[in-house]
């Protein structure tokens, strides 16, 4: 008998978590009188997908997340590798104070610095630019820390033979550390590209066009109530925002769950 | 002359620092002096253009402090994290032994599990708006054929706070979930076996070897829960906007709120002051408990 209840169970909490984006699904594809009535049988429709794609300039959006996050990704490589390099193989005074301080950054999350965070970047002119919501995040003491874990576990006699081979220090790093650290930056790729194709507050806060507005602010505005699109076409909305990324989830799948854990974990 | 010897340490140090530079002057412009700019303007009255902004002590933390709906705030906030993060976790554990187990269907029980936790909350409120809307939302057909009133959810002040809770459960449930779910791939089986010949009960095995076994896994999870319960709001924007009357508003939404739409700067930065006391706090413990033992190596 409780043989049979866990799997029962285990597969109805699996139905109930999938059912929202099911439901949703079905109704992109549904007039919407014939969605909030429930008529199952009434035939399929791609309107919703039209009015949806005609409503906002979502090309415009997806090219700007699509940049966002490649620019981030970027600009977190540099500077979480250089970073990371000097933490695990360099020897200096200082070095372990300011490794605490970068911890600290864990916990100062860029999210709660918001209002002095818009000073900072209106000062500097970045507002309403890529390079405006990208920058807080580029430094991140997660990634730099990670690197770090990844760069100590290179045997030290791999740097040794590149050195008098006469390799510098940033050929040594170049050569010998990025290629061997390659399963993290993959797994730190991952990890840094879906947090920031979701990113939602900092965006907001910082865009006010649609020249560097991304995605998930423009779905934010596009279903807004004064807007007065209906549900169906909100459905079809999320779903095409949702859609290349969840597309790329389901078939790298183990992938993204190894590097979750990765990042997570290590 | 110097020698050889205290040359090449002045080298390596010089090199360090370089390479550092970088990310150091990032995390100063946007993490060291913001937090210390916080704390500043937290101290300075709201300017205005005929009276400019003055030096006033700690009086913006006495108003917020006997402002009343700064204390529904962390209030709620607070119910959202004793809410959202037992109910996650325990769910998530018990997702992550049910992947783990030999049950039927389980790609598609795993994929169901995890898919939420790669939406965006933005897209994530979407999609729960078409259970929680009033008229025809699914939550109220539902209850219709069960013959309950039709209830809405997101516009009364006693159920909004938990239609939000949901939402934030259903994205880290599964996302948590892969952390126990590695963790349980670790435990070696002889140990199932030992405890099944020793005659334990599955539930003793549960309780006496594997949980323990996850205490860890528990840990880091729970951290990430306690600042996800701080910083998890983009819903808000989508679902309630804080309302009906305050009953759903979390800290963070309520210095955007004051920051953005109020323009009240010293008001905003005093309470991200306080987060930023309370995520110190969080930080002090988790490096007192997680020293030694944790996935760091």
């Amino acid at each position: 008998m409780s043989r049979f209840v866990e799997p029962a169970l285990a597969i109805v909490l699996a139905i109930v978590w999938i059912s929202p984006l099911v439901f949703a699904a079905w109704a992109a594809f549904h007039d919407v009188s014939d969605a909030v009535n429930f008529r199952l049988m009434a035939p399929l429709t791609f309107d919703n997908f039209r009015t949806a794609w005609e409503g906002a300039p979502w090309l415009r959006y997806f090219l700007n997340t699509f940049l966002l996050v490649t620019l981030i990704l970027a600009g977190q490589f540099l500077l979480c590798t250089l970073a990371g390099f000097a933490f695990a193989q360099m020897e200096f005074r200082g070095r372990d104070t300011v490794f605490i301080l970068v911890l600290l950054q864990l916990f100062i999350l860029p999210e709660v610095l918001i209002v002095e965070n818009y000073r900072v970047a209106a000062s500097l002119g970045l507002l309403d630019s890529l390079l405006g919501i990208g920058s807080p995040y580029m430094a991140s003491a997660f990634g730099i820390f990670l690197m770090r874990q990844a760069f100590k576990s290179v045997p030290k006699d791999l740097d040794e033979a590149a050195r008098i081979e006469g390799c510098s220090t940033l050929g040594v790093l170049w050569r010998v550390y990025v290629p061997a650290a390659h399963p993290t930056y993959l797994a730190y790729a991952l990890v840094s590209v879906s947090t920031h194709w979701n990113n939602f507050l900092w965006p907001l806060i910082v865009t006010n066009s649609e020249s560097a507005r991304p995605l998930t602010v423009g779905l934010s505005l596009f279903g807004a109530p004064e807007n007065g699109v209906d549900i169906s076409v909100i459905s079809a909305a999320t779903l095409m925002v949702v859609g290349p990324l969840l597309l790329l989830f389901l078939l790298f799948q183990r992938q993204f769950a190894q590097a979750f854990l990765t990042a997570g974990v290590k | 002359m110097t020698d050889p010897f205290t040359l090449e340490r002045r080298r390596r140090a010089i090199h360090g620092w370089l390479l550092l530079s970088p990310a150091l002057v990032m995390l100063s412009v946007f993490a060291f002096y913001p937090s210390f700019a916080t704390f500043v303007t937290s101290l300075w009255s709201r300017g205005t253009r005929r009276r400019p902004s003055e030096f006033v002590g700690f009086e913006n933390y006495q108003y917020l402090f006997e402002d009343p709906t700064f204390w529904l705030v962390a209030w709620n906030n607070l119910l959202y994290a004793a809410v959202t993060i037992p109910i996650s976790i325990t769910l998530a554990l018990a997702m992550a032994l049910w992947a783990n187990a030999k049950i039927p269907a389980r790609s598609f029980v795993r994929t169901a599990y995890f898919t939420p936790a790669i939406l965006p909350m933005i897209a994530a409120a979407n999609l729960w708006l078409f259970f929680y809307t009033p008229s025809f939302g699914i939550l109220n057909q539902i209850g219709g054929l069960l013959g309950a009133d039709p209830v809405n959810w997101l516009g009364q002040p006693s159920t909004a706070l938990w239609a939000v809770c949901a939402v934030t459960i259903w994205k880290e449930a599964g996302f948590f979930m892969i952390f126990y779910l590695a963790a349980l791939q670790t435990i070696p089986p002889d140990l199932k076996e030992a405890a099944e010949i020793e005659g334990a009960s599955r539930w003793t095995y549960l309780r006496r070897v594997v949980l323990p076994l996850l205490m860890p896994t528990t840990l880091f999870i729970l951290i990430n829960a306690m600042i996800n319960s701080v910083k998890l709001i983009d819903h808000l924007f989508i679902l309630t906007k804080g309302g009906p009357s305050d009953s759903s508003k979390l800290i963070l939404y309520y210095i955007w709120e004051n920051a953005f739409a109020y323009f009240d700067r010293p008001t905003a930065a005093a309470m991200t002051a306080l987060m930023l006391a309370v995520l110190g706090a969080l930080a002090a413990f988790q490096f007192l408990m997680l020293d030694k033992r944790t996935h760091y190596r």
